[in-house]
């Protein structure tokens, strides 16, 4: 490597390191994503002109950076706010799926009997990038609903899973110990790919983003062991920095869910039967609707109002409405505030970047830790497109899904309106014990079309 | 074990100390942000893609190093190009009230 190209992969790595120290404090989030990008593009513009392109190479190169420009700036630029999630998703197994393929084509270099140190990384790549590939597709389909978001078990799928991991070590094996020959790492490939979809099948819809983050840690390290097959310095820091902070990450997340990572990875098996059971043994419970006057009056004539936003608020883009409704209560000296669960809507943050697009204000967001013990005092909670956040079987249930996980103790409050398009259960794909509280009034319909009414309604109160 | 092994090991072990050690006080609204943020780094596999892409020289390789470039080029651009449409919903953050409102109240 010479000397430029060192020097500019160390900038690279500086930058890189401090993007991701901005990345984590909200007021230089933002600037901390260009200081990644610069380093990137640092790194990328060192890199050209050491390559030795054939005629055949200049023009994939060429195609393959338009055709992927084109398609990552649509793809980003195009995407709804509510379907990011399942965006970052796409672009994780596009990561890994390069980090496989460029072991593939390494290994091919390298011949039938590689150096143990090169064959090594590149078998690791080829798996994890795969796993990774084949993973955040699954993920993907889960998010964007073109499968059920509910965890798929069938009997005998631990058993699955075993053998495809036994398979895959036994092709790993093979490839290092006996002949490294296109057939093997082929095969480990296919593997691999099978295990990505297998190991993302029984988990549900609603942990998705700490699956992605898993995902995006795997992807990190099959990179960095990319860059052990290339000897990059650059692959090697870069992808190992992602696999370190993306695991933490990872961590932290589920943490925030009040759960271990093992129990959102493998928490489906055994459990759904009892849950959907128990779901089943409920339908056709009555429950208290109200009209939209009877609850502008409530409203309006209340001390104190906690918001509760969900995924249906971001789905029927109704953080303006909502705003405007707390607009009008304040007016009328009603105190409103909003609680933010470190899960609403699809991903960590997501309540707090919708509504502040709304402008409502900073202080107004409360984070759970925060509220919770002030929901005793509120006359009204609104729940608007939440779910499984104030379910109180979180508290009450063992072996539901979601057991253990800390809510929004809504169920408090004086008076409970749920707003909500149907009695369909959330994401978790379990009943709500709350919509049937003799406390709780519920109001069927859009959320955006129904906050509307409300606030005209309340204007008229 | 060769010298630049090593080196290289050296370095793995020290990113993974800095990975960790960086974000280890972010706050929960940042971790979808920070989430797309690394994952547009991790796009740094572009580099690898380049380099078996330039050399080329038969079908196999040319279909493997197209392939490469593509997926890796979505992951990078797509990457930080997502994360900054996130992000950019973070700088409304102060107070922006109609005087009416803050007067009535």
């Amino acid at each position: 490597m010479s000397t430029v190209l060192t020097l500019a992969y160390l900038l690279a790595a500086v930058l890189f390191i401090l993007g991701l120290k901005q990345l984590s404090s909200p007021k230089t989030a933002r600037n901390g994503n260009y200081t990644a990008a610069v380093g990137m593009v640092i790194a990328l513009a060192a890199t050209v002109p050491q390559l030795r392109f054939t005629s055949a190479g200049a023009i994939i190169v060429l195609i393959g950076v338009v055709i992927g420009a084109a398609v990552g700036t649509i793809g980003a630029r195009q995407v709804k706010m509510t379907a990011i999630p399942q965006m970052v998703a796409l672009f994780n197994g596009a990561g890994g799926g390069a980090a496989a393929l460029v072991a593939v084509a390494e290994l091919l270099k390298f011949g039938t009997h590689p150096a143990f140190s090169e064959a090594l990384p590149s078998v690791f790549s080829i798996v994890v990038g795969s796993v990774s590939f084949a993973g955040s597709l699954v993920a993907f389909a889960k998010l964007q609903e073109l499968m059920t978001g509910t965890p798929i078990t069938y009997p005998g799928q631990q058993l699955v899973n075993g053998l495809l991991a036994a398979a895959i070590i036994g092709f790993v094996i093979a490839v290092l110990a006996i002949a490294s020959i296109p057939f093997s790492f082929l095969a480990l490939m296919l593997l691999a790919l099978i295990l990505g979809v297998a190991f993302v099948l029984p988990i549900g819809g609603a942990d998705m983003p700490v699956v992605i983050s898993l995902l995006n840690a795997f992807t990190g390290l099959a990179v960095a062991a990319s860059g052990f097959t290339l000897n990059n310095f650059a692959l090697i820091v870069a992808g190992t920095l992602v696999g370190a902070s993306g695991s933490l990450l990872t961590k932290l997340m589920s943490d925030a869910m009040g759960r271990s990572l093992g129990n959102v990875l493998f928490g489906a098996f055994g459990q759904v039967q009892k849950t959907t059971g128990a779901a089943a043994g409920k339908e056709g419970r009555a429950v208290r609707t109200g009209s939209i006057e009877d609850l502008a009056t409530l409203l309006a004539y209340s001390r104190r109002v906690i918001v509760v936003p969900g995924y249906g608020l971001a789905v029927a883009q109704a953080q303006h409405a909502v705003r405007e409704l707390a607009d009008l209560l304040e007016k009328r000296g009603v105190e409103v505030s909003y609680a933010i669960h470190p899960v609403a809507g699809r991903m960590p943050g997501h309540m707090n970047v919708l509504l502040a697009e709304a402008n409502v204000p900073y202080e107004q967001l409360k984070e759970m830790d925060e509220i919770n013990d002030e929901f005793k005092d509120a006359d009204v909670v609104l729940v608007v497109g939440a779910n499984d956040v104030v379910n109180p079987a979180a508290r009450n249930t063992p072996g539901s899904p979601i057991y253990g996980m800390p809510i929004l103790n809504a169920d408090q409050a004086k008076t409970i309106v749920f707003m909500k398009r149907s009695m369909r259960p959330g994401f978790a794909g379990i009943d709500n014990e709350l919509m049937y509280d003799p406390k709780t009034i519920m109001l069927f319909g859009d959320a955006k079309d129904s906050l509307t009414k409300l606030a005209n309604a309340v204007k008229a109160a | 074990m060769n010298n630049e092994l090593l080196n290289e090991l050296t370095f793995f072990v020290l990113a993974v100390f800095v990975g960790i050690e960086v974000i280890s006080k972010v706050p929960t609204m940042l971790h979808t942000p920070l989430m797309s943020g690394t994952n547009a780094i991790h796009g740094i596999i572009l580099v690898g893609a380049l380099l078996i892409a330039a050399g080329a020289n038969s079908p196999v390789t040319i279909v493997l190093g197209l392939l490469a470039v593509v997926l890796a080029t979505t992951n990078v651009v797509g990457g930080f190009v997502v994360t900054d449409r996130m992000l950019e919903m973070f700088k409304g953050r102060q107070t922006t009230r109609t005087p009416e409102a803050t007067k009535t109240k």
